[in-house]
């Protein structure tokens, strides 16, 4: 170890990975439906694919998580986006393909796509 | 890099690893691979997560769900419920012993055995895998030395250390800061650093924790130490009854190696600093700074008058600063967050937060971290949850052998080094033994007496003979052969010991004694006047008796008796003949009708 810097990029690096236990991590929640109904309706390559687009995008205060039935089990795969500070938005009938836009464009760009959303589901 | 979208901490403290947690983790292994999750989750073997009476624990995030006391079997209903498919496993969930609280309606920090606690030594132990130095990173590892080696000269080092307030937490309480400006001070081609992780305190686990679940936080405090007195060179004596703890020390240390935070011109500066390992095989006495050093030295672990102290004439014949573990756990923050941030916590005297060991008559056995002042009512109702099946509280030895007991009378003193002092008890390293209403309070005198005469090293007359003649006074009042005069013996010899002894073992090995028999007097005098004992502990004093009128002469006592030391006539009253009788309390367990009682 010859300076700080190389110290500090250890940091930032492995940090990315261990956020989650670290406290008051305020940073944006993807909780994924996975009860029986969410897994059998296909949320896990759902999940996967969010998993992966965080990671692509080195986006280390994102949470991945999961919870299970809602009750609203025609609409499954449903995930719940909570930035921080804000509502949350429950996006509806998702598959993986559907993933990139709502990272790139909710998570980073804080803009809601409103038709994967169960606003737009229900009318 | 995976992303893991959750983590699995598994506790791998000494305590919890007893209770299987190695074999916890290798079945979360085996069940995530086999429902293909494990590129998706992360086991994590952990330190001490503090709540031993727990164990073995798990806690999974991101979130946080703690649970408590997890078998080999709950491990697939974890994986398949909770990892796959994100619901609690509620009945694995940790329950408050004191409020009944479920952890799962509250986060983690707000069940009463965490919410007084201040983690500040042990901040990273339960949070981090304690063999991966990029974790220990992650969570501000190493920077306070790049910025005592970068930024700071030795002497402010030192300053913001005694700025800091911190005081020794082996026991003794002086002053780190000045300790380590004698070292400075001392002017010689080569010091040493130290480290004292000889905790042989019975109860006492502290060190062991921190070196199994921070142990990187130790090296780089030492290393910080080495750069303020100006040592090249430190030693880590560790007992070798800590395997675990010397296994994950020798494993950070060569991790800090790989990664130049050990060795040769640390952080580019001209700086180079070794550490090395050194096991005791576990002699009470080798926790004495003296004798450490002698057994380091591979001589015998003998104590030696001081002056010359350590900081001038130590290791080797070399000026040394010798600290205890849970002191350096705490350097690393005070040079980062700053003298003024670590002195807010605590009381006047006493800075900062202690860690404690809970042991003994408690329903939350395990580790806690107070700041300075906490009152002991606090520790043990709010965080210890309390004395468990409903009995009384009665006192609660802190200090180990060396140090006394505190009775329900002191509850609400403040806890700090000079307060337990004036109260007849010290601080010691921290180890906290609570008793309620069973226990004896001579039989506690006779207990530690017991160990401190087991461990005098035998150097010095006073403890080697005194120590062995008040155990003799003990053994014969529990014994029920207490004579009169023997409590004015008792304090002659406790007090000719104290200012006697050559080391702090012998001097303090009377405290226990002397402190059960300021608050405990009647105790003593109940055993040797009346042949009694009030606690109904000492088998010789005892006597079993049947109550004529609750006794429905159902024979079941009788029948049980291995002494055939009961009679009587069925459905009439029985009686025991107190010469047969073998004091096992057998009928007692027998007796549906609580006729039977110890007098």
């Amino acid at each position: 170890m010859k300076s700080l810097a190389e110290l500090q990029a250890i940091r930032a690096k492995t940090l990315e990975n261990i956020a989650m236990r670290k406290e008051g991590n305020d940073g944006a929640r993807i909780v994924v439906g996975m009860a029986t109904c969410g897994i059998a309706a296909g949320a896990r390559p759902v999940m996967l694919a969010f998993m992966e687009e965080v990671a692509k995008r080195k986006l280390d205060h994102v949470t991945v998580a999961q919870t299970g039935c809602a009750g609203m089990c025609r609409y499954e795969p449903m995930v719940d986006v909570i930035l921080p500070g804000q509502e949350k938005v429950t996006y509806v009938n998702l598959k993986p393909e559907m993933v990139g836009r709502i990272v790139a464009e909710h998570i980073v760009n804080g803009r809601v796509v409103e038709e994967y959303t169960i606003g737009a589901a229900q009318k | 890099m995976d992303l893991y979208r959750a983590h699995v901490l598994v506790c791998g403290g000494t305590g919890c690893t007893s209770s299987g947690s190695t074999q916890l983790i290798e079945r979360f292994e085996q069940q995530l691979q086999e429902k293909g999750l494990d590129h998706e989750v992360k086991v994590v073997r952990t330190g001490c997560f503090g709540l031993c009476e727990a164990g073995p624990v798990v806690i999974v995030y991101p979130e946080g769900t703690f649970y408590s006391r997890v078998n080999v079997e709950d491990v697939d209903e974890i994986v398949s419920e909770h990892l796959l498919k994100g619901r609690k496993v509620q009945h694995l969930v940790y329950v408050d012993h004191a409020t009944h609280e479920s952890s799962m309606e509250k986060s983690l920090d707000e069940v009463g055995f965490y919410k007084q606690q201040q983690r500040v030594a042990l901040r990273n132990c339960g949070v981090i895998d304690p063999e991966n130095i990029d974790e220990y990173i992650a969570f501000d590892g190493y920077q306070a030395l790049a910025k005592a080696l970068t930024e700071m000269t030795p002497e402010q080092v030192i300053q913001e250390v005694i700025d800091s307030g911190l005081r020794g937490r082996g026991g003794g309480g002086f002053p780190t800061g000045r300790k380590w400006l004698f070292g400075y001070n001392s002017k010689a081609d080569q010091k040493y650093i130290a480290c004292n992780a000889d905790e042989g305190d019975p109860g006492a686990f502290m060190d062991r924790s921190l070196l199994e679940g921070d142990p990187h936080a130790i090296i780089e405090a030492m290393a910080i130490g080495g750069y303020a007195i100006g040592a090249s060179e430190g030693y880590i004596y560790v007992r070798a009854e800590y395997p675990i703890a010397v296994r994950r020390l020798q494993v950070a240390i060569d991790q800090a190696h790989e990664y130049g935070l050990l060795g040769k011109n640390i952080f580019g500066t001209d700086f180079n600093f070794e550490l090395h390992i050194r096991l005791g095989a576990g002699a009470f006495v080798c926790g004495e700074e003296t004798a450490l050093m002698n057994s380091i030295e591979g001589m015998r672990g003998e104590p030696r008058p001081r002056p010359p102290f350590p900081a001038v004439k130590g290791l080797f014949g070399k000026p040394t600063v010798l600290n205890n573990v849970e002191t350096y756990a705490n350097i690393p923050q005070i040079i980062l967050k700053g003298a003024k941030w670590y002195a807010s916590m605590g009381t006047e005297r006493s800075k900062g937060t202690k860690v404690f060991a809970l042991g003994g008559k408690i329903n939350n056995t395990g580790l806690v971290e107070i700041p300075m002042g906490t009152p002991l009512r606090t520790i043990i109702y709010d965080i210890g949850g309390g004395i468990p099946n409903g009995k009384k509280f009665k006192a609660v030895q802190t200090g180990g052998p060396s140090g006394g007991c505190i009775p329900a009378e002191h509850l609400d003193v403040p806890i700090e080094y000079d307060t337990l002092i004036e109260i007849g008890s010290m601080m010691g390293s921290g180890g906290m033994i609570v008793m309620d209403e069973d226990n004896c309070m001579v039989d506690i005198a006779r207990f530690f007496l017991d160990f401190t005469v087991d461990e005098s090293c035998g150097k010095c007359t006073p403890c080697r003979i005194g120590t062995r003649r008040m155990l003799e006074i003990l053994e014969r009042i529990v014994d029920g052969k207490g004579e009169e005069g023997d409590i004015e013996k008792l304090e002659t010899l406790a007090n000719n010991i104290k200012s006697t002894a050559l080391c702090g073992l012998g001097q303090t090995a009377p405290n226990p004694v002397l402190s059960t028999l300021k608050y405990f007097r009647h105790e003593y005098e109940a055993h040797i006047k009346e042949k009694r004992c009030p606690a109904h502990h000492c088998q010789s004093l005892l006597s079993y008796v049947i109550d004529a009128d609750k006794c429905k002469g159902c024979t079941a006592c009788a029948r049980v008796c291995p002494g055939s030391a009961i009679s009587g006539a069925v459905k009439t009253a029985h009686t025991i003949d107190t010469s047969k009788c073998l004091k096992c309390g057998a009928c007692i367990e027998k007796c549906r009708f609580g006729a039977i009682s110890k007098k």
